[in-house]
């Protein structure tokens, strides 16, 4: 089975907006790769009478009332925000979009 | 702006057939948030209704709104949708600020309704049958603006600002399979399909579906293929076409570009592209990512939802009568024409004039008010209808004062502006600017008499047979009541008194 490839990294970083150095991408490849390989031997005790799961508890139908709950002030949402403008979320230039 | 070559919609036809694919995207009217209890109020401060939920931070946990569940099924069983007995949520991951999680909670290969349809109506009252792929459960994001560029625009700005306000309100996204066969009705069929899924929406009274106020999005899919064949061409997406005139706009600009395109023997790009408002045009947007771009999984904060099916056949008994076939019944039983109806439903005149009938108004009454007067303040004032400070009870009053002779349409019409100024109610109106038809016999005969004296000539042509004439005089005895006279009795006793009969 052939490996996580430099190309396949290199477009996950595009996907992530991560600029990674060339030698970045022989590093994780060979790093994602592990992982992959470790997460795929799952399948190798998966059977039939073995459904695929995406979560471990037995519930359905959790759900909330619409009930409105107090939310942050703006002030406590904006706190972790490392750049801030009328009182919005500032970020940078929006690069590669429309 | 690079300009666009056309052909002519004509031309674009008489080769290709058209395939549409609609996507519309529905904020519910829910109190609060789809996976948290923030509130959802329009027009709140900036970032004053999110939570650690919704803002994505570590260690917050979404849970699932009940009523935006209801809502959903609601939606697909009046889309005659199946129902999903198990499905569940997943994240589509993007990078982009609009939403802080960095990926938005979605459903993707398990959608909570599936395979329905809507028949639409066209204005000539020809009706199409639109196939629903799916209705699935996702969230809004949040408010991007964009600082530094020419227009406001993303592009050249120099940097951008979030309001986190709208991101998490629970949107559903409706999604037809491709539309075929509707040939050059295509952009006629796209817009009355948005139109009536609004009717739907507002009549299920799960949102208030305003497009205006971006409650209610759509992106038109458009592709062509040469009359014969069975193979789609390439498709073109149409994002955020926000009036019901701008789809049918998008979808007959895109087929005559799309014509052009192929026509000279170039390709279409598969690619998201931007509708103008004021030319109709659209403009190239982004290379469209694949879907495994998104890298989809199952959300793992979020157990799956299994509508019972005893609690979504209750909800199928409580739906509504659908718009289309309460349009249908309300137009034979006001006796009007499918045009009429259209120009009623258009001017969103339906359930006013029902209210107002409610309130004992006779159908044809109701309607003159509402699609004259009314409509008329209502454009003049550059509001709703429905906004007029009036009620259906109020119209209801003022045509039973008609009924009953007490009013005249002109006197009526003094009433309703009096009402529509803060008077206060149609009986009030009338009491304190004295408005009642003149119905006093002596004071009606007198005036009569006096009008006949005054036009000598007239009432000899109308003693020499000239019944027509009769309505100079009617006309004299009005201006003389100032308006206040029942004009068919004054007509009477003019030619009562002048011996002559119709």
């Amino acid at each position: 089975m052939p490996g996580i490839t430099r190309e396949e990294v290199a477009h996950l970083a595009r996907l992530s907006r991560l600029e990674l150095k060339a030698e970045e991408l022989d590093h994780f490849a060979e790093q994602l790769d592990v992982i992959i390989g470790a997460v795929a031997r799952v399948s190798d005790v998966a059977d039939e009478d073995v459904p695929p799961t995406s979560h471990p508890l037995p519930l359905t139908n959790v759900m909330r009332a619409d009930e409105v709950r107090p939310s942050l002030t703006p002030e406590e949402a904006l706190s972790g925000a490392p750049a801030q403008e009328q009182q919005r979320f500032k970020v940078p230039q929006i690069l590669g979009e429309e | 702006m690079t300009v666009t070559d056309l052909v002519s919609y004509e031309d674009a036809l008489a080769t290709y057939e058209p395939v549409m694919g609609l996507e519309v995207h529905v904020e519910l009217g829910t109190k609060t948030k789809m996976f948290c209890g923030c509130a959802t109020e329009l027009g709140a401060e900036p970032n004053s209704q999110t939570c650690p939920t919704c803002l994505g931070l570590p260690g917050s946990l979404p849970v699932v709104n009940g009523i935006a569940v209801e809502s959903a099924v609601k939606i697909g069983l009046a889309l005659h949708c199946e129902i999903a007995e198990w499905c569940r949520f997943a994240r589509k991951n993007y990078f982009y600020p609009d939403m802080p999680k960095n990926f938005q909670t979605s459903q993707y290969d398990e959608p909570i309704a599936f395979n329905g349809y809507l028949d639409v109506q066209l204005e000539d009252g020809e009706v199409f049958r639109v196939e629903i792929e799916r209705a699935h459960m996702e969230e809004d994001t949040g408010k991007s603006t964009h600082v530094g560029g020419a227009t406001g625009r993303i592009h050249g700005a120099q940097h951008s600002l979030l309001d986190y306000n709208r991101a998490g309100i629970p949107l559903i996204e409706i999604v037809t399979k491709p539309i075929t066969g509707a040939g050059e009705r295509a952009p006629e069929v796209a817009k009355a399909y948005v139109a009536e899924l609004r009717e739907l929406i507002k009549a299920l009274g799960v949102s208030e579906a305003r497009m205006e106020m971006g409650q209610m999005r759509c992106d038109v899919n458009l592709s062509l293929m040469p009359h014969g064949s069975e193979k789609f061409g390439t498709r073109s997406e149409t994002k955020n076409v926000n009036s019901l005139r701008s789809v049918e706009r998008a979808a007959r600009f895109e087929i005559m570009r799309h014509a052009a395109v192929l026509s000279s023997g170039g390709t279409i790009v598969q690619e998201t592209r931007h509708f103008h408002e004021e030319d109709g045009s659209t403009t190239s947007g982004r290379i469209k990512e694949e879907a495994e771009d998104y890298r989809y999984f199952p959300e793992p904060d979020l157990v799956p939802v299994a509508p019972a099916r005893a609690w979504v056949e209750e909800l199928r008994t409580g739906l509504p009568e659908l718009p289309r076939l309460r349009r249908n019944r309300l137009r034979e039983e006001w006796g009007v024409s499918a045009h009429d109806m259209q120009s009623i439903l258009n001017a969103g005149a339906v359930d006013l004039i029902v209210a107002t009938i409610e309130a004992g108004a006779d159908a044809a009454s109701a309607r003159k008010w509402w699609m004259g007067e009314l409509s008329r303040r209502a454009n003049e004032d550059g509001v709703d209808l429905a906004a007029l400070p009036i009620t259906a009870e109020q119209v209801a009053r003022v045509c039973a004062l008609v009924a009953e002779g007490s009013l005249n349409d002109k006197l009526a019409r003094q009433v309703i502006e009096g009402v529509l100024a803060g008077e206060g109610a149609p009986d009030e109106v009338v009491e304190k600017r004295g408005l009642k038809v003149v119905s006093d016999e002596g004071a009606l005969g007198t005036a009569v008499d006096e009008a006949i004296a005054a036009n000598a000539a007239i009432a000899d042509k109308i003693r020499g047979g000239k019944v027509a004439a009769a309505g100079a005089l009617v006309g004299a005895v009005m201006k003389a009541t100032r308006g206040q006279a029942d004009a068919a009795r004054v007509r009477e006793l003019i030619l009562e008194r002048l011996g002559v009969t119709e």
